[in-house]
């Protein structure tokens, strides 16, 4: 049998800087000097590409769609609506009332639902430490299909503009809630195995439901569909309908940055290092899920965004949630903006639904995602 | 260097009594060892220590109860290191390691200068600084064992409790992770409590063994006392042979039937 017998006293070998003292916070030393500086910082890089990837196709999909306006003067009267610049454009009041009315609040949509979606993906893939995770995972979608449904059934195109995005935004609260409450009876500790298998159950039995209600209803059918594939044209309303929502979702997702960078080493270990991991994992869990809600609420239920924005910015700018959730908001925005410049024109002056768009570029993508992780993880 | 009490300890997992009645004493700065078989109960008392599962009995380091200290206030006290730790894949070297300043970072702010300055220099002890901007998957065991131990090590706890440092290490790694800890210990003032496989070599590091069997404690005491062939026989059903060794340290030979 082999023998490690125990070097007798330290050698002065190449561990000897061990006995060192570890400076105090404050003192200065030549590791410290040597610390990279931005290890766990936003990337600089990436996020300015992001940035300029969202302005980019926000003026491409201002400048271009159905309508037959000559991009120059479009540029023109976006210029002439900055602070302190009056330019002509030469747009007729018609023109220019579309591209304000139309064009503009759409644009704007898609980058808000797009964000949303990405932001509120990763937000689930570190809760659930699964980079598969998609923020429909717990019966969002399906609560949110169920209800939307009821209400184009029931109100029979009747009611106000506001019925379909508060009987969605009700429906994707409730669907997540109710497998929440379900993850934690049949699991109690709140472990996220159980969490999941929860999500299946909720949304596959209220999924059921809604098809029913459907069949039931079939006169509706064309409605519901369009409804679930997704639109963002809904305008300036839906715009501020979404804002607030948008706005504190977004705050709590990118204030907990960090503590998912803490939660993705183990739950033994972050608890170890003082993590309240149940309440940090039930704060996000509200947050995504509030984000998820809110874009299903004014687009319907556009899928892929959520999983495939995230996975591209944990390749290109690295794993730290830190980077990848503004990232992957900022880039989200992008994608589905283009996502919608493509459905609003590639058929004009019909339109594709948006989340056949996504899906079409988002489901061969996920497979390559697919393929590639394998590689990695065995 | 913190002393930590252990009185009358007892962990149910599920249906199951896995420990109970544990009692012992870890001196400060110096290095408890526990052994025994598979299962025999040895990561859940780790675990139990560093407040992660629930238990009855008292925890104590340097006469304050755990259970009285937030968790936050808990991880400053004692670091640990699981025997099979998650590393996410893409992390850095350099911001796994900073995770260990968690405990002094306030809630949803974000690390100051100075966490980075002890991260940097921790892994300069450890010989890591190469490997700061590498991520986690692109190391080999050893270096991710050594990785392990710099997180632990950041947070500038005075008590490091280590599952299983040296599993799946070859010989020199093992032994250059036990030195590297002797040192931390005798440099830092650190109270070691780890748990080890590999008898001979607890026995040539630790200045206290405990023998877990039978959801308790078997044995405790030097290791001269603990690593009796009698002992070893009964608890491990393994024939052996215990030499000994330089400094009068037990060495434990695998006997053939
Ligand atoms: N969640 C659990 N519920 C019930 N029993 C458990 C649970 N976790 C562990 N156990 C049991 O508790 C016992 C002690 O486990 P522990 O992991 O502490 O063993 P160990 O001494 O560290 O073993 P090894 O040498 O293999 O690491 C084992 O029999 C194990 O099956
Ligand atoms: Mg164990």
């Amino acid at each position: 049998m082999t023998r490690l017998s125990r070097p007798s006293a330290p050698s002065g070998d190449k561990d000897a800087p061990v006995g060192g003292e570890i400076v105090p916070p404050g003192g200065r030393s030549v590791a410290a000097r040597r610390a990279p500086r931005r290890a766990a910082g936003l990337g600089l890089a990436p996020a300015s590409a992001a940035c300029f990837f969202l302005l980019a196709s926000m003026l491409a999909a201002l400048l271009a769609g159905a309508a037959d306006m000559a991009p120059g003067k479009v540029a023109l009267q976006l210029l002439d609506w900055l602070p302190f610049v009056s330019l002509d454009s030469g747009l007729a009041p018609v023109e220019r009332a579309l591209l304000f009315e139309l064009r503009l609040p759409r644009v704007l949509l898609a980058a808000i639902v797009g964000g949303l979606l990405a932001c509120a993906g990763a937000g689930y893939q570190g809760v659930f430490r699964n980079p598969l995770a998609d923020p429909y995972l717990l019966g969002a979608a399906a609560g949110a299909g169920l209800t939307t449904t009821a209400a184009i059934v029931f109100m029979k195109g009747d009611g106000s503009a506001l019925v379909v995005p508060v009987a969605a935004f009700a429906g994707a609260v409730g669907g997540v809630l109710l497998a929440y409450a379900l993850g934690n009876v049949a699991g109690r500790g709140g472990g996220t195995a159980t969490l999941v298998l929860a999500g299946v159950a909720v949304t596959s039995f209220l999924s059921a439901v809604q098809t029913f209600l459907q069949q039931l209803n079939v006169e509706e059918l064309q409605r519901i569909y369009s409804w679930i594939l997704g639109n963002v044209g809904g305008g300036w309303d839906q715009v501020w309908l979404v804002a607030p929502y948008a706005l504190v979702s977004v705050v709590v997702l990118l204030l907990y940055g960090r503590l998912l960078d803490v939660l993705s080493v183990g739950d033994d270990e972050a608890a170890s290092l003082g993590l309240d991991v149940a309440r940090v994992r039930l704060v996000v869990l509200l947050a995504a899920s509030l984000a998820t809600a809110s874009a299903v609420a004014v687009s319907g239920l556009i899928g892929f965004v959520g999983i495939v924005v995230p996975h591209v910015v944990r390749r290109l700018a690295g794993g730290s949630y830190r980077v990848v959730l503004p990232i992957s908001l900022v880039g989200g925005g992008a994608f589905l903006v283009l996502a919608d410049l493509i459905a609003r024109t590639v058929i004009a002056p019909a339109e594709l639904p948006i989340g056949v768009v996504t899906a079409f570029v988002g489901a061969p993508f996920f497979v390559a995602v697919l393929r590639l992780t394998r590689r990695v993880d065995t | 260097m913190s002393r930590v009490e252990v009185r009358d300890l007892a962990v149910v997992l599920g249906t199951r009594t896995v420990l109970s009645g544990v009692d012992f004493e870890v001196g400060g700065g110096d290095w408890l060892a526990v052994i025994g078989a598979n299962g025999a109960g040895k990561s859940t008392l780790l675990r139990a220590l560093a407040g992660l599962l629930p238990h009855s009995g008292e925890v104590l380091v340097d006469g304050v109860p755990l259970r009285r200290l937030k968790p936050r206030q808990r991880a400053r006290l004692l670091a640990y290191a699981p025997q099979t730790p998650a590393l996410p894949a893409d992390m850095t070297v350099f911001d796994y390691a900073l995770l260990g300043r968690t405990p002094y970072i306030p809630h949803l702010g974000r690390e100051s200068r100075g966490d980075r300055e002890v991260t940097a220099s921790v892994l300069e002890r450890l010989d890591l600084s190469s490997f700061a901007s590498r991520a986690l998957g692109h190391l080999s065991g050893g270096e991710r064992q050594r990785v392990v131990l710099a997180r632990a090590l950041t947070q500038q706890a005075p008590v490091l409790l280590l599952d299983e440092p040296t599993t799946a290490l070859d010989l020199g790694h093992q032994q250059h992770v036990l030195e590297l800890v002797d040192r931390l210990r005798l440099a830092d003032g650190l109270t070691v409590v780890t748990t080890l496989h590999d008898l001979s070599l607890a026995g040539q590091y630790a200045d206290s063994m405990m023998l877990v069997a039978g959801g308790g404690t078997a044995a405790s005491g030097t290791p001269a006392e603990v690593l009796t062939e009698e002992l070893i026989g009964r608890h491990f059903d393994a024939r052996v042979r215990v030499a000994t060794g330089v400094a009068g340290r037990p060495e434990v030979h695998l006997e053939r039937p």
